[in-house]
């Protein structure tokens, strides 16, 4: 059974866990405003919001339908577009109405819903920040340019929320419905109710015994797995863990970074602890995916799916993190770069699961960088991507670790480059000479997102991007033509 | 006035076709394809598919109870393979079960076995082993023989195009549902419900009165849904008609995308000869155009490349011929400029071509050679002008020669980016180059309670044509909009559609929509008149009041329509409208084809970031020749749209097929269309509001395709900023310019004895 609010109603359904949310809006409860665009999450079609109690606030966040399992929603609030109509337009329809920021309509409501997003949360009411929370959207007839100036006149809806909170804000302004307000104490009768099957499992609590069997699988945000394997999914055994609160924090321990597997993207994008070690995040991290998917993406999915391009595992593996593997009740430690055995084989049983993660926030000297180029810059798949955590002593490299991902079957990290800069004076020949030895470890392939001789050229330029963008010094000329 | 769709829009309550509420009973189909692009059907085994659970029946080629063809222009394509399959994904059966998961569970247990015969998806390959899908055609002016003689400079080239997938966000799909008496009516998601409605029936071997065809409106068509919306139609449609259920197939994406065309690859072979004052003089074209399997619209495709080959340049000599190449890919089809794209970007390569090997800016060749009011267009035509007046008010409004300053003083001081800018004007023909499709009908009824209801045959797909539409008859009524409806597109309301595609769906039916309007609002006068006792000619409507002489009456609209109600008057009428002055005799390849032309110029600034090959646009700046605009919102935003979907074209969308005809930019993780972050940073339009009379509805001269090519400019643009990083850099003129291609041209070795890279081009340059 799950149970959640859908719109401004309760529901409770016993259809399969791990049916998608998109085809039970659309086709059990016939809320057609949730279009199909892809059911890959990356047209952004049916986006909805999903709300959930976080330090007593309801936290919305857009997630794509249509890689939503049922089993991910449990206890939650679904918006879809019904939900934030009201009589009328809205403000943030009129925004786009007032725009012509629509044309054939398909994905507008997807648009709508990222907005309405917008103005739950606590950004700030910049049009940039409008323009992110569509990031996940795409349009294929207005060139984006009215939706550029509809964002706009939501993020001016905003402009006098103050510090008042998102939901008062949007409730009391008329700018989405009322029964907005009541959500928060909806979703706590809700757990009340729930009591027992929610939040149950712990780190420590045997796993059920087909799980311990190795039967089914653990499933995270579902990104991936949903897009793999998606006539499958639904009626597959699955163990859902994104649900698990334990699962997903962000702490710190003396040096430590210490991380939940069902941590998303987005959890460690909010996480005090990156901002402050890495001051560069955001800006990465706008390279990934889009805003609904790195708020259902998690960490420990991104590693067990063994993409040889995950933008994550390249990220860790520079950072040398080390995984805690479970199997409900023994412990065993892994670090991510031996996870890898083969093209999508890993070094883990099928009963067992990552419990935590952890890694060495970077010291003073330590300095951090991730890089990446897709066909398309934003919302798309590495072609290839790297990551760098190299500490210096003075213009000596004490240790590096350079991470590299689309140029081998499974994403490396570069050992030989990377001791080769150890213990080596910084210089512009000592960068290139690293690209060369990058070479000799790497064996891409052609595909769709490269030629193989592409995909070399553009190792080496990441790897010179790394240098060129922490030591600003260097000298680029010479880097570039070299 | 706004899109009359956007409230419903933006509640998400407009209808889609797999929003209808489905009727029960109910039965969902799914396509078998072909996994092989070319063999012979040695067997096909369906039994187990036919006991899967909730299995219905699963239909072949044996089971169409007319003719098993759909081919539109060419008759060269069965619905269903029957012992022969020609490309990869290419329907062999089609399974109808109690659910869609049913359906597509049951598809994965069909078996065939297929011998495999060569695959071919080169259309050179495909012209050389004479796999032609009509006879290739030439379009020439002057003496292209005799005139290289005359020539100061000659440069030769290839020039490629990838094709494109439309990527509309709806989905392909179809709803077939039994009426009485052996009568289907199908939803279908179709540009062209006349097309549907005639593959319905060929396949069925009902006549055209017993299909009804309904579209309320796309989510997205571009050329898409003109004619490649028949094949699910017509299964669902058959389906219907055997089984005598309601049949619904909406399409997955990785199943559109495999099964569906796209727009036409072409390669082409250029050579151009200029004088000594930089005047072209000679041009000599040949377009191998990838067609796919079948002829679908292909040959249309490949006329429109010719009428465009010279773009907006006046070239006294010309020869341009194309070829229609049968390839094992599936049948490509129209695309928002279907054809005329391809055709300008030959003629775009061969002046940079000339500009390069020149030394100079390649605009200082484009203008010089603009065509002018009187100046024939290889077809015949003669040209009424603005190119001349877009190309120097964008560069004067917008600052052309300090735009290339900048972009000049940026790249002395930048060594890891490097900005580059590009000219791209615009010359495009309105009408079907078929002249039999320039034909629209429109049915108005207004209704005795003063409403207004007006059918036509354009199909609403986001382009606007609707409140177009609307626009006319509230304007002409001089009523309020919101007492107008326009309704869907239905074939048993108005027959013998023409596809809304050409870029002239708001001029056909708006002109139809006008002629019937006219003629009741000449029985309304007529019977105002008549109560007033007054001359019929003193007679006008002005914002629902009936005015004698000037002077408001006591009649207003709602009692007028009611009193010629009730004095038996008729006020509904059904207009036929056809473009005049336009026809064009094939066996000369000369005539007069299009109404008017359509013009306008862009200018183009990207910026490259030279480490890692990828790009962002900076700003198109554009002047576009509106006539007068009748719905300015509704024109920018085809602007914005046609041009970011150019880019996309130029840039980022790469289709990659393999050598076994397979496709593998098979779904949104590959196939990469433009994104919010990947648009020009700022795009100016100014639109150039012509006085001269044309034959567009109300003056307001068509939008829909001719904004599309000035996103070729940013393929130009690339190519100049790679130049600026790279002087020598080898780059073939092949769109689109990936960031692949990119970083591996500003990465490129130059033919200076050193490491030759793609070398695809031998330049000639005589100096005579």
């Amino acid at each position: 059974m799950v149970e959640f609010i859908l719109n401004n109603k309760e529901v409770s359904t016993d259809l399969p866990r791990g049916m998608l949310l998109l085809d039970f809006v659309r086709y059990y409860k016939n809320l057609t405003g949730t279009k199909i665009g892809c059911r890959e999450g990356d047209c952004g079609a049916c986006t909805v919001l999903i709300g959930e109690l976080q330090n007593d606030e309801v936290r919305y966040r857009s997630f794509t339908s249509c890689l939503t399992p049922l089993g991910n929603i449990d206890g939650k609030h679904v918006v879809t577009i019904e939900g934030v109509n009201m009589s009328g337009l809205n403000p943030v329809q009129q925004a786009m109405c007032d725009n012509s920021a629509t044309q054939c309509g398909f994905c507008t409501p997807g648009f709508i819903v990222s907005l309405a997003g917008f103005c739950l949360s606590d950004k700030q009411a910049t049009q940039q920040n409008a323009i992110a929370a569509v990031d996940g959207n795409i349009c294929r007839c207005t060139g984006y340019k009215s939706i550029e100036r509809a964002a706009a006149q939501v993020a001016e809806l905003m402009q006098n929320r103050g510090e008042e909170e998102p939901i008062k804000f949007v409730t009391n302004n008329n700018i989405l419905p009322a029964y907005f307000s009541t959500i928060k104490q909806r979703l706590k009768s809700l757990s009340l109710l729930l009591n027992g099957n929610l939040h149950k499992a712990n780190l420590n609590s045997p796993l059920p015994r087909r799980e311990r069997a190795g039967e089914g699988v653990f499933v995270g945000g579902g990104t991936d797995l949903y897009v793999q394997k998606h006539d499958e999914m639904k009626h597959t055994h699955s163990h859902f863990m994104f649900n698990r609160g334990e699962l997903n924090s962000v702490s710190k321990k003396s040096n430590k970074c210490i991380i939940g597997p069902s941590a998303t993207v987005t959890d460690l994008y909010e996480s005090e602890i990156f901002k402050e070690y890495f001051p560069q995040f955001k800006k990465q991290v706008k390279l990934v995916s889009s805003t609904p998917i790195r708020n259902m993406a998690t960490i420990g999915g991104n590693f067990i799916n063994a993409s040889p391009i995950g933008d994550f595992t390249i990220f860790f593996l520079a950072l040398d993190a080390t995984l805690v593997l479970s199997n409900g009740t023994k412990k065993r430690e892994l670090p991510l770069r031996n996870l890898y055995k083969g093209y999508k084989t890993l070094d883990r049983k099928p009963e067992e699961f990552i419990a935590k993660i952890y890694f060495d926030l970077p010291d003073r000297n330590t300095l951090f960088n991730f890089d990446k180029v897709s066909k398309r810059t934003n919302l798309d798949i590495a072609s290839v991507n790297s990551a760098i955590s190299i500490s210096m002593k003075g213009d000596v490299i004490k240790d590096a670790h350079i991470s590299a991902g689309g140029v081998g079957p499974v994403p490396m990290l570069l050992k030989k480059t990377s001791s080769y800069l150890a213990g080596k004076v910084l210089s512009e020949e000592l960068i290139t000479e690293a690209t060369e030895i990058a070479q000799s470890e790497i064996s891409p392939i052609s595909d769709a997102r490269g030629t193989e001789e592409y995909k070399r050229l553009l190792l080496s330029q990441l790897i010179k991007a790394h240098f060129i963008t922490l030591f600003p010094t260097l000298k680029v000329e010479e880097l570039l033509l070299n | 006035m706004n899109n009359i769709d956007s409230y419903t829009h933006t509640r998400g309550e407009s209808i889609y076709l797999d929003d209808i509420p489905l009727l029960q009973g109910t039965l969902f189909g799914a396509v078998f394809p072909s996994p092989f692009a070319h063999g012979v059907i040695k067997s096909l085994d369906i039994c187990e598919a036919e006991q899967m659970p909730g299995v219905v029946k699963v239909l072949t080629y044996k089971d169409i109870t007319g003719e098993n063809q759909i081919g539109g222009i060419v008759p060269d394509e069965p619905l269903l393979a029957e012992d022969e399959v020609d490309f990869c994904g290419m329907p062999v059966a089609f399974v109808v079960a109690e659910t869609d998961e049913e359906a597509r569970a049951a598809v994965k247990k069909i078996k065939v076995e297929i011998e495999k015969l060569p695959v071919i998806t080169d259309p050179r390959e495909a012209a050389a082993k004479g796999e032609l899908i009509v006879p290739p055609r030439t379009f020439k002016l002057g003496n292209i023989e005799t005139v290289w003689q005359q020539c100061k400079y000659i440069f030769e080239g290839i020039a490629e195009t990838n094709g494109q997938e439309h990527l509309y966000i709806e989905t392909q799909g179809a709803y077939a549902v039994p009426v009485e008496n052996n009568a289907i009516k199908v939803y279908s998601s179709t540009q062209g419900p006349t097309a549907v409605q005639r593959a319905s029936c060929r396949v069925t071997g009902l006549p055209m009165h017993m299909v009804e065809v309904d579209v309320t409106r796309l989510g997205g068509g571009f050329g898409g849904k003109e004619d490649q919306a028949n094949t699910w139609a017509a299964l669902c449609a058959l389906a219907t008609h055997v089984l005598r259920r309601p049949v619904k197939y909406a399409l997955s994406r990785m199943e559109d995308m495999a099964m569906t065309g796209k727009r036409h690859p072409y390669s082409s072979d250029f050579k151009i000869g200029l004088d000594k004052d930089l005047k072209m003089i000679a041009y000599d074209v040949t377009f191998y155009q990838n067609a796919g399997a079948a002829a679908d619209l292909s040959p249309a495709v490949m006329e429109r490349t010719l009428f465009h080959s010279t773009n907006t340049y006046f070239i006294p000599n010309v020869k341009a011929t194309a070829y229609s190449c049968r390839t094992n890919l599936p049948p490509n089809t129209a695309f928002r400029g279907f054809g005329g794209p391809q055709g300008m970007f030959v003629i775009e390569a061969a002046i940079a071509k000339a500009a390069e090997e020149l030394g100079i800016d390649k605009d200082v060749i484009q203008k010089r050679n603009l065509n002018k009011t009187g100046d024939e267009f290889p077809y015949g035509q003669k040209a009424e002008s603005e190119a001349k007046a877009c190309w120097e008010e964008a560069e004067s409004r917008y600052g052309l020669d300090k735009i290339k300053d900048e972009v000049e003083s940026y790249n002395a001081l930048h060594k890891l980016n490097k900005k580059g800018v590009a000219v791209m004007p615009v010359c495009f023909g309105i009408s079907f180059t078929n002249t039999a499709m320039n034909q629209a009908r429109a049915l108005v009824h207004v209704y005795f309670d003063g409403s207004v209801s007006v059918s036509t045959g354009a199909v609403e797909m986001g382009q606007g044509v609707n409140t177009k539409i609307l626009q006319v008859a509230a304007e002409v009524f001089s009523i309020n909009p919101s007492r107008v409806k326009v309704h869907t597109t239905n074939t048993s309301r108005i027959a013998n559609t023409s596809p809304s595609a050409a870029s002239a769906t708001a001029d056909l039916n708006c002109k139809a929509t006008l002629k019937a309007c006219l003629s009741i609002l000449e029985r309304l006068k007529k019977v105002a008149a008549e109560e007033l006792a007054v001359d019929v000619a003193s007679i006008t409507l002005k914002d629902e009041w009936v005015y004698a002489d000037g002077e408001r009456t006591k009649l207003n609209w709602k009692t007028l329509v009611n009193t010629a109600h009730l004095k038996r008057v008729g006020i509904s009428e059904h207009a036929n409208y056809s473009t005049p002055v336009i026809y064009f005799d094939k066996t000369i390849e000369k005539g007069h084809p299009f109404a008017y032309h359509v013009f306008g110029t862009a200018i183009t600034v990207v910026t490259v970031d030279c480490l890692r090959g990828i790009y962002e646009f900076e700003a198109v700046k554009i002047v576009h020749d509106f006539g007068r605009s009748m719905n300015t919102s509704i024109d920018i935003g085809q602007i914005e749209g046609g041009l970011v979907q150019g880019i996309g074209w130029m840039t980022m969308e790469e289709l990659i097929y393999d050598k076994e005809g397979r496709l593998r930019s098979n779904a949104l993780s590959t196939y990469k269309i433009p994104d919010i972050y990947s648009v020009p940073k700022q795009i100016d339009i100014h639109g150039l509001e012509s006085q001269n009379d044309n034959l567009a509805i109300f003056k307001s001269k068509a939008v829909g395709e001719p904004p599309l090519m000035y996103g070729i400019g940013a393929y130009f643009a690339l190519r100049n900023a790679i130049k600026a990083f790279n002087p020598g850099a080898d780059i073939p003129f092949s769109a689109p310019m990936t960031a692949e291609k990119t970083l591996l041209a500003l990465y490129s070795k130059t033919a200076k004895g050193l490491n030759v890279v793609n070398k695809k081009v031998e330049i000639s340059v005589q100096s005579l």
